[in-house]
């Protein structure tokens, strides 16, 4: 890469300082990921796409910014036109030309028709994101979306954070 | 799989499988309208399933938002732009929140935080 990657932590660090915010606290964990080795080939794999670009679709309740966990249940059928992005924290101005950028579901189920992968869960998984207490996250959200995730006998899983 | 358009956050965070792809924030899987190129991005995501052997592993992906770099240097400006934290219902458009108020989705309802896996298989059953 030409030029080193930007360091976020660092410089939200050091805005939250100039703006007189309390300091943030990044999570480090430090431990060894749990690891589940690729159980079935991808060409016969079923993928869950989680996203937390703050997807929804039309007709659906909108997200709020203010630690919002709630999760969007999103039908991988859907219609690209029907995808909404409401989000806080990040210039949406892309994805709302186009949900890919965040929400990749176009580029998935093309991979599907092309054979490269399996096939999609029969939803996708979307929330805000910018949940300020780690904890929920962990204790709330995590174990939340992990549930549906069994319920909908995904293989793989793909994170898209934002 | 998680991607990133974050390496030092995903590095603090270090979920067992990780891609980064060095994009501006909001573009994590691709450019907007550039097919071609998503496809080649999830594509090489999708490798890494089959090839990554390592707890932690963060693959470098090869892709470039533009040949000019300055979109790194934009910084996180002067002051705080973002929206502020309020818990009202932000909708992309008016239209959206009618709809969303007429209950169009009612039956698939899919919003509200105290759905549950098991509320989830009453609807998926058979």
């Amino acid at each position: 890469m030409a030029e080193p990657s930007v360091e976020y932590i660092r410089s939200i660090t050091r805005q939250y300082a100039k703006l007189g915010y309390k300091p943030y606290t990044w999570v480090y964990n430090t431990d060894t990921p749990p690891w589940q080795p690729l159980r079935k080939p991808l060409a016969q794999s079923r993928l869950a796409l989680v996203a937390s670009g703050g997807i929804y679709r039309r007709g659906q309740i909108a997200f709020h910014s203010k630690d919002d966990t709630s999760l969007r249940l999103i039908p991988t059928d859907v219609r690209t036109e029907d995808l909404r992005t409401s989000h806080f924290a990040y210039d949406p101005t892309d994805a709302r030309r186009d949900p890919n950028v965040v929400f990749p579901i176009d580029t998935l189920r093309g991979l599907v028709r092309e054979g490269l992968l399996g096939g999609l869960t029969e939803h996708a998984i979307t929330f805000m994101g910018g949940i300020y207490s780690s904890r929920r996250v962990r204790e709330e959200v995590a174990p939340t979306i992990a549930g549906y995730l069994e319920a909908e006998r995904a293989d793989i899983a793909l994170l898209v954070p934002v | 799989m998680t991607m990133s358009s974050a390496l030092d956050i995903t590095r603090a965070v270090n979920p067992p499988r990780a891609v980064f792809n060095d994009f501006p924030l909001g573009h994590t899987a691709g450019k907007p309208l550039e097919s071609a190129v998503n496809r080649e991005i999830m594509i090489a995501t999708l490798r890494a399933f089959e090839t990554m052997r390592t707890p932690g592993s963060i693959e470098l992906l090869p892709f470039e938002w533009s040949p000019d770099h300055s979109w790194k240097h934009a910084g996180a400006g002067e002051g705080d732009n973002r929206a502020p934290r309020t818990e009202e219902l932000t909708y992309q458009t008016e239209d959206d929140m009618i709809a969303a108020r007429e209950g169009k989705l009612a039956e698939e309802c899919i919003a509200c935080s105290n759905w549950s896996p098991e509320s989830r298989e009453r609807h998926s059953a058979g």
